[in-house]
């Protein structure tokens, strides 16, 4: 009984920031308003979607936010798994974890349009980046609003949600399964391959939800890397959220957005159920 | 006991909420909503001063689409709007606007009369001109050996990679209009789909679409060429004195930000006192010197230094020959909708 007064308030938050917008997107999404303002049932919105060019958007979408995953993983496992072996040996020996995990959790606490113009600062033509390759000598790099500084900006942003969710597993990992595979004489790299690594997946799976979905839906590291020349589904809801007349079409692509999310979670379990890992989300 | 805790909860929910609608002071409150940085941060508390019964709630938003749509949903009670032309037309199309008793506003003498009764407002029964402008061609002068002129530079090979365009897709679509010769108003088909072609034609010219970077790129020579609105424009000429701004000769848009009173408005004569205060002189003054855009207020204009009042980018004379190369955004529901798609085209071909 106590839990269940307890939980009014999350109620009232839920209906009015959950189900409520949420309704309202399937009813802009499934409607239009004529020039009387009646609202009459209508397919159009999800039809103009289909397109060559939107699907080609959700196309580039799921790209960008397929390779930020991947440099995310191949940058932050190894990030992750060495701070762990650190504050594992140091908790080992009874001492406090090295606070290494905050430099990666810091930067998340400036303010995000500072990080990113900073990047500008370190990307354009006569910036930090280009005046250090001239000093060793070599060839200067435009890559400032190309989708290589999209992909660069978007892992950038997202790398401690890739981090954290590993380190956390790895920290867990119990000293004796790692003692019990070298007393069956593996090495280093065989415990790695065969315990170590199907251990930590389940940090691994939810790093990937964690950054797979909200870069595929970002809109502002697109816009400020790419220059406006690299439209993705994010930017596509915005510009048409913006623009009163747009709220309907703006609404369907919320919704294919959605069904898209859903759809990659629902994929990202059932690999992770293969694993035999317990569930992570 | 529980019944207590959650109902102790909700309460502090609700209030969580209802934070931003006040606390409990006796003064009367004004909403004032005004776009970020477009004021000079004395002016409202000189106002308080002057009128100590008025507390004024100073918000900002970043584009007059955002609010709009918090004055059409009318979420928060505001009493002063600061809105650009487009859109005031709008919102007196869809009756979002009260009307203003200008008796209420003596400083509106001050408002020149050229600014007057323009086609957004024509009877000039809503609005009181804010700042005005216009949209032209900002150039980096050791990096442009030819001379900006027209629109058709930005056409030009030799700037590849050099280009910056504004983000927006009316002011692009527009240009791309007045390049091809048509008003920036059309709304006909083929007149359109040729701005389109244009601006995909001039797509792999540009280096990017931006909105505020533009400023940083060009105050740091990262570009020859940009698009801008006049006010930025002395901001990026101040900063870098290689830089230069034009009016392209094909004609280009007028823009005005004015005070207007929405529908919202619970406080209709402080609401046209803040306005009268505004449109005083040297209120004005101290806006447009700190804003540094051009001010709608020929009496503050007059207490501006020589340089600047004389500024003939700033100031162009509004002559005939002038205005009649130049347009005024209007407004008009179904174009929008093209506009936006024609956009999303030109950036994804």
């Amino acid at each position: 009984m106590f839990k269940k007064t307890l939980s009014y308030p999350h109620l009232v938050w839920m209906v009015l920031f959950v189900i409520a917008p949420m309704f309202l997107i399937f009813l802009y999404a499934f409607t239009v308003t004529d020039d009387g303002g009646t609202l009459s049932f209508t397919l159009e919105n999800f039809a103009k979607f289909f397109e060559p060019m939107y699907i080609k958007i959700l196309f580039n979408s799921v790209w960008i936010a397929f390779l930020s995953v991947v440099f995310c993983i191949i940058l932050g496992y190894p990030a992750a798994k060495i701070i762990a072996d650190r504050d594992r040996r140091r908790i080992a020996m009874g001492k406090k974890a090295t606070g290494l995990l905050m430099l990666f959790v810091m930067p998340m606490w400036m303010n995000v349009m500072l990080r990113l113009y900073a990047w500008l600062t370190i990307l354009q033509p006569d910036g930090v980046l280009n005046s250090f390759l001239s000093l060793l000598g070599l060839p200067k790099l435009d890559i400032m609003y190309t989708q290589t500084a999209v992909v660069l900006g978007t892992v950038y942003d997202f790398i401690p949600f890739m981090i954290m969710p590993i380190y956390s597993v790895l920290i867990k990992i119990d000293d004796s399964v790692i003692e019990a595979a070298q007393d069956l004489g593996a090495n280093k790299t065989r415990v790695f391959w065969k315990v170590i690594l199907p251990l930590s997946m389940p940090g691994v799976v939810s790093g990937i939800t964690m950054v797979f979905l909200p870069a595929l839906t970002s809109f502002y590291i697109s816009d400020f890397f790419s220059g406006g020349q690299f439209m993705l589904i994010g930017n596509l809801i915005e510009k048409n959220f913006k623009n009163p007349v747009g709220r309907n079409f703006g609404s369907a692509l919320s919704i294919i957005l959605m069904i898209f999310a859903f759809l990659s979670m629902h994929v990202m379990k059932i690999f992770n159920k293969s694993n035999r890992q317990m569930d992570m989300y | 006991m529980k019944k207590i805790v959650s109902l102790i909860l909700c309460v502090a929910l609700v209030c969580t909420i209802a934070v931003f609608a006040g606390g409990c002071s006796s003064k009367t409150k004004l909403f004032v909503y005004n776009v970020g940085d477009y004021i000079h941060p004395d002016v409202v508390g000189m106002f308080e001063e002057e009128n100590p019964d008025i507390k004024v709630v100073y918000e900002m938003f970043d584009s007059v689409e955002e609010m709009y749509m918090k004055v059409s949903n009318a979420t928060s009670p505001y009493d002063v709007v600061i809105p650009s032309d487009y859109m005031l037309e709008q919102m007196i199309d869809e009756g979002l606007l009260n009307k203003i008793n200008y008796d209420n506003i003596p400083n509106y003498a001050n408002i020149d009369p050229n600014m007057r009764n323009l086609a957004f407002d024509p009877t000039n029964e809503y609005t009181v001109p804010y700042m005005w402008g216009t949209i032209g061609i900002l150039y980096n002068k050791t990096m442009v050996d030819d001379e900006v002129t027209d629109w058709d530079i930005l056409w030009n090979e030799k700037y590849k990679g050099n280009i910056f365009m504004l983000n927006q897709e009316r002011d692009m679509v527009s240009v791309a209009l007045k390049k091809c010769g048509y008003s920036m108003n059309s709304d006909n088909e083929a007149e359109l789909a040729e701005a389109e072609a244009a601006l995909k034609e001039q797509s792999s010219l540009v280096k990017a679409y931006c909105g505020d970077e533009i400023k940083d790129n060009m105050i740091n020579g990262n570009a020859a060429l940009a698009v801008v609105w006049s006010g930025d424009a002395y901001f990026c000429i101040e900063q870098n004195p290689d830089l230069a701004y034009a009016i392209p000769a094909e004609g280009s848009n007028l823009w005005f930000d004015c005070m207007a009173i929405p529908t919202t408005s619970t406080h209709q004569a402080e609401a046209e006192k803040f306005i009268d205060f505004m449109s005083r002189s040297d209120i004005a003054k101290l806006n447009a010197e700190y804003i540094g855009y051009s001010t709608a207020n020929s009496a503050a204009r007059d207490l501006l230094p020589d340089e600047i009042k004389n500024d003939a980018l700033r100031y162009p004379e509004l002559n005939e020959e002038f205005m009649s190369k130049m347009e005024i955004f209007a407004y008009n529901k179904s174009r929008n909708a093209k506009l936006t798609d024609i956009w999303t085209r030109v950036l994804n071909s």
